[in-house]
């Protein structure tokens, strides 16, 4: 167990004693997912690892499986080292009673399958139980191996390695709905691969141009329409997000759709694009909106309306004085994911001081939680934070300059169907469920386990 | 039976068992590949009672050796008992046929409907039938993907009642929730229709194929296209049109491009199951479509069916309608903007002369044919290379020979070698159809200018080249134009120049004859022994072997012996072992290879680091699959060029 992240083997009564651990960056998570059932949670780290959480009847997720996943490599053609970081998690929709997931660093996608084992095969013929060689002479009968119950034993294996097909990082994968296709999306490049297929896939993005010093925009992110097996979303460095249909052609370099909002000529400045970058893209329950998210909002696109969003939330405009100094220490960089809820009706979002940030659609109502051991005390109600410029108007106000920039919650996650979120900060997952109303209000999550 | 006749019989098997559960796969699959040995020594009832279950339960294993037991079973028959238990193999089969890989689920379903044949018919319905309905209920779409493959081989055999039920299931699976069900339902459609009768085609089977052919996700609807063509075969002509064309035409115009490609990828199987009415009301104008599209991979697909679909037009109007419809589309395509799309044409569009006769094909099809040969892209300028015997029939090739020319040394000296190559291997043949004076007028050169090309595939291609021709044009006119040159090269300050002169020699003795081989090869092979290169030498040797069998004896004896008892005392050690090598095997004639001693040191010798990387760029539309191979040894790009070609 020493290879597994330290925090994950903790159980709940040792939660105090692993505060005074200090952080291995191998541990620190990386993406956060739910199956679509919400009965499984999968975690990827910055050490390749996958660590899967099975919900309890009692509503508490605990580790199922631990496997690792990638482990770091080295390009000898490019020279160049491939870390084992686990970019991105997706679960398949269900096969069989095993689980399969697709796990992804920069270079190679794999496919696991994690399945249960409860019965073993007993009685050889020519040794005992232990190994031990039988006495030939007492062999008088041909003896077949028979299953008996034994204990639950959680096995993931590797079915499918999918590499070779990416010359930059890959950002993103997503499985489509017919089931059989996914896509992996690099810098650069989008292929389509076949499930069952391995050594081949197929280009159908190619924003790389002939010279590479015309370079203007990188793909961030690409995601498949949940129910349309032919639509496909990606947003890119510019701050655009475009949609393909595969049904047009087969290369899907011209866009169906372009969403993108003009920018005010008045508050253009030299950080303007590097904030609208597109750090996360989110296709709607519903499949009828797209959640994106950059630097300093989360926005709601409607399919039908390409020229400006729908709904703008602003996640912490408070940095906009402050974006200088993150450029300098690299924040600004920084890739922040978003969800939805199960209802497509609250919104959530990562920032800086450990705080998430949840938008309610209809209400316009929004709050910011914070994640963080001090406060996250079980069975406890997570309060409200509120950031000010400027002076404090109350005691728990925090000021702006007092935000702890390496504190940062990049990775988040909604079950499909319920109040219960994910947070992903460093090494920590938080997960907190809404109790009191299971479909209703959302902003008093409590904390279900601090690990 | 087996405990009476003691230890030793049962150990082998004893052994086969315990390797079932053997942690190393190897051992499991090998053990499982004798399934039929431990059932055999089991007898029936053991296996029937002990065996089948622990199979039953196995599913956790490997791939590879699901695979195999799902094979295994499907010759189990004999083994458990004869037909009257045939049935006790299901389990087994369905729990396989519930897996997550396709090609175990597949296999085990191959295994179901092989048994299902051993079925009586009341076995069918008490033990066949439920399955078949417990895998269409199955939780799991894997099992409900399964059971697609199965109704067709049991529906013929059962009561009118369970058809009725049979039926009903397919209905249900033609329209479950997830996608892959609906697919396997769309592909298994067009078999379960075979075996239907013709009322429940029209009345059970049309409405799923509308409800397919117009499902929402394009991945069935495409699917159904094959469907729709086996239904229309089924079907008498006069039900075609209202039945089973709205749903066609439709498909063949899709908004999907996937969809379209399918119709012109099955078009000529449409184009049979429709009849020529159709053909020619329906077809004509939806291919002429095709062949517009707006996607170059349909375009592709119907360029390629081009001849079939004319060859299979109806003859009273076959070439009116080709002459006014088909060819204009033809003549768009020849300058098309994607490479693939043309290759595709310029792979079949010389089969069209033969079709529309000498006039026309002077008059319409050759300024194409011209325009192809000086297309951009070497492939499509290959493909009407290699088709010109269809022409050559027709009108002769005289009348390309002038575009002809410029296009093959242009192909001959492009800068990728697989083009090279691809041309050296038709060189053969338009030499054959070109003639000899045409040849040596003409083409003579290129072929000796390959030999010194700095890639080796193509130097030993160009070897292999010079023995076909001698093949084709006789040993005489080998010794005029071919032999000098090769000899001459004997001389060349380059080795690897004069160990092409070897190579030649090798190819050429057998096909040049003794007198040839004595008079002019011989002496200069025999005086490259003296080479200051080692790989020269030692390829002398080796060519001496070669061509041993082709010499008399007395040559043999008084000029090979001694030459080779020479270089056996040379200093290299590679040239030793070769010459040693000739002696030993001069009778009989021995193959050369040269694994046997690659795992010698050859630092010095350049046959062994053609160190190439490949990468293969498979067309505009897919991604750069890197598939590389690292070869060291000259024979490697051999192994390179044949079989990655094809593998990727």
């Amino acid at each position: 167990e020493a290879g597994v992240g330290g925090f994950f083997t903790k159980t709940k009564s040792e939660i105090n004693l692993f505060f005074n651990l200090v952080c291995d960056p191998a541990d620190v998570i990386s993406t956060v997912e739910f199956n679509q059932t919400g009965e499984f949670l999968a975690t990827g780290d910055k050490g390749g690892r996958v660590v899967i959480f099975q919900r309890e009847p009692q509503g508490e997720y605990n580790v199922y499986s631990t496997f690792q996943s990638h482990e770091p490599e080295f390009d000898y053609l490019k020279s160049f080292e491939i870390e084992e970081k686990i970019n991105k998690i997706r679960w398949l929709p269900p096969h069989n009673p095993a689980h399969f997931l697709l796990s992804t660093n920069d270079k190679t996608v794999k496919l696991w399958k994690v399945s249960e084992k409860d019965k073993r095969a007993e009685g050889y013929n020519l040794r005992d139980e232990e190994g031990r060689l039988k006495d030939l002479s007492t062999i008088t009968t041909l003896q077949v191996p028979v299953l008996r119950p034994m204990d639950l034993l959680v096995e993931a294996s590797p079915r499918r390695v999918f590499a070779n097909a990416h010359a930059y990082h890959i950002n993103s994968i997503s499985v489509n709905s017919d089931c059989e296709t996914y896509l992996s999306a690099d810098d650069l490049r989008i292929n389509l691969w076949h499930l069952n297929i391995t050594d081949r896939s197929f280009n159908i993005v190619d924003l790389k141009p002939e010279n590479m010093e015309d370079l203007s925009e990188v793909i961030t992110v690409a995601e498949f329409h949940p129910h349309h097996c032919h639509l496909l979303a990606f947003s890119s460095s510019t701050g655009t997000t475009r949609l393909c249909d595969m049904r047009a052609r087969a290369l899907c370099d011209q866009h169906a759709k372009l969403f993108e909002e003009a920018v005010d000529p008045s508050r253009q400045s030299f950080f303007s694009e590097i904030v609208s970058s597109v750090s996360d893209v989110k296709f709607s329950h519903s499949g009828r909106y797209l959640l994106t998210r950059d630097y300093l909002t989360v926005k709601v696109w409607d399919l039908n309306m390409e020229n400006k969003p729908m709904e703008t939330y602003q996640v912490h405009d408070y940095l906009r004085t402050k974006l200088c100094s993150l450029y300098e220490s690299d924040c600004i960089f920084d890739k922040f994911e978003c969800a939805w809820n199960g209802t497509d009706s609250v919104i959530m979002t990562g920032a800086y001081n450990n705080y998430f940030r949840m938008f309610d659609r209809a209400s316009l109502r929004d709050v910011t939680l914070e994640a963080s051991r001090e406060v996250c005390k079980r069975r406890a109600v997570l309060q409200p934070r509120r950031v000010c410029v400027g002076k404090k108007r109350k005691e728990t106000d925090v000021s702006v300059d007092s935000l702890d920039f390496r504190k940062k919650i990049l990775h988040t996650a909604w079950h499909p169907k319920e109040n219960i979120i994910a947070i992903a900060a460093s090494n920590n997952l938080y997960i907190f469920q809404d109790r009191l109303t299971p479909n209703g209000h959302h902003n008093t999550p409590e904390i279900q386990s601090a690990m | 039976m087996a405990g009476a006749e003691g230890d030793d019989s049962l150990y082998p098997i004893a052994v086969l068992i315990d390797e079932l559960r053997n942690e190393d796969v190897q051992l499991r699959l090998n053990s499982i590949k004798k399934l039929s040995t431990i059932a055999l020594a089991l007898e029936v009832e053991r296996t029937r009672t002990e065996l089948l279950p622990f199979l039953t339960d196995t599913i956790y294993d490997e791939d590879e050796v699901l695979l195999a037991l799902a094979e295994q079973l499907g010759s189990f028959t004999v083994l458990v008992g004869g037909p009257e238990f045939v049935h006790c193999l299901l389990p087994p089969l369905e729990s396989l046929a519930t897996v997550e890989e396709t090609v175990v689920r597949d296999k085990a379903v191959e295994s179901l409907r092989k048994i299902s044949q051993e079925h009586s018919p009341v076995d069918l319905e008490v033990h066949f039938v439920p399955l078949v309905k417990r895998l269409a209920s199955g939780d799991w779409f894997t099992s409900r993907t399964s059971a697609c493959g199965l109704f067709s081989v049991c529906y013929p055999h059962v009561s009118s009642t369970v058809k009725a039920e049979i039926r009903q299931h397919f209905r249900t699976l033609c329209s479950d929730d997830t996608p892959m069900v609906r697919r396997a339902a769309s592909s298994k459609l067009g078999e379960f229709a075979k075996v239907l009768e013709l009322d429940y085609v029209k009345s059970d089977i049309i409405p799923l194929f509308t409800a397919l052919a117009s499902d929402e996700q394009d991945s069935v609807r495409l699917l159904a296209v094959e469907s729709g063509v086996s239904i229309a075969t089924l079907l008498p002509q006069e039900d075609l049109e209202d039945l089973v064309m709205p749903t066609l035409r439709q498909a063949a115009e899709d908004k999907s491009w996937r969809v379209r490609y399918m119709v012109a990828d099955k078009f000529s199987e449409l184009q049979k199951a429709v009849g020529p009415e159709i053909t020619k009301n329906d077809l004509v104008p939806a291919f002429q479509n095709l062949l517009k599209d707006c996607e170059a991979e349909v375009r592709t697909a119907a360029a390629n069916k081009v001849k079939v679909f004319c060859e299979s037009l109806p003859e009273d109007s076959r070439e009116t309608i080709i002459m006014t419809h088909i060819l204009p589309c033809v003549k768009e395509l020849v300058s098309d903007t994607n490479q693939h799309v043309k290759s595709a044409l310029a792979s079949v569009i010389m089969g069209l002369s033969t079709i529309l006769g000498k006039d026309n094909t002077v008059e319409h099809l050759l300024p194409l044919f011209l325009v192809q040969l000086k297309d951009e892209y070497p492939e499509v300028r290959l493909n009407i290379i290699s088709n010109l015997d269809c022409v050559n029939e027709v009108i002769g090739i005289r009348q390309l020979s002038q575009s002809l020319l410029p296009a093959i040394v242009e192909l001959a000296e492009d800068a990728k070698w697989r083009v090279r190559l691809a041309i050296i291997e038709y060189m053969p043949l338009l030499a054959g159809q070109l003639g000899v004076e045409f040849f040596d007028e003409k083409l003579n050169s290129l072929c000796m200018a390959w030999l010194i090309d700095h890639v080796y595939a193509i130097r030993e291609a160009a070897t292999c080249n010079l023995m076909k021709l001698v093949e084709k044009f006789g040993a005489e006119w080998a010794q005029n134009t071919i032999v000098p040159k090769v000899l001459g090269m004997a001389n060349d300050s380059n080795y690897l120049h004069r160990m092409t002169t070897l190579f030649c020699i090798n190819a050429l003795s057998e096909v040049c004859g003794q007198e040839i081989t004595t008079k002019h090869m011989l002496p200069v092979v025999l005086k490259m022994s003296t080479d200051q290169v080692a790989n020269v030498r030692f390829n002398v040797a080796r060519c001496l072997q070669k061509i041993g069998p082709v010499l008399d004896s007395s040559a043999l004896q008084a000029e090979v012996k001694p030459v080779l008892e020479k270089l056996a005392t040379d200093q290299d050690m590679d040239v030793k072992y070769f010459a040693l090598d000739a002696i030993s095997g001069m009778y009989p004639f021995i193959s050369l290879t040269f694994q046997h001693i690659s795992s010698q040191k050859h630092f010095h010798s350049p046959l062994y680091y053609p160190l190439q990387f490949f990468f293969f760029n498979k067309s505009a539309k897919m991604s750069t699959i890197l598939c590389f191979s690292v070869n060291m040894g000259s024979n490697g790009c051999n192994i390179t060029k044949s079989e990655k070609l094809k593998g990727v």
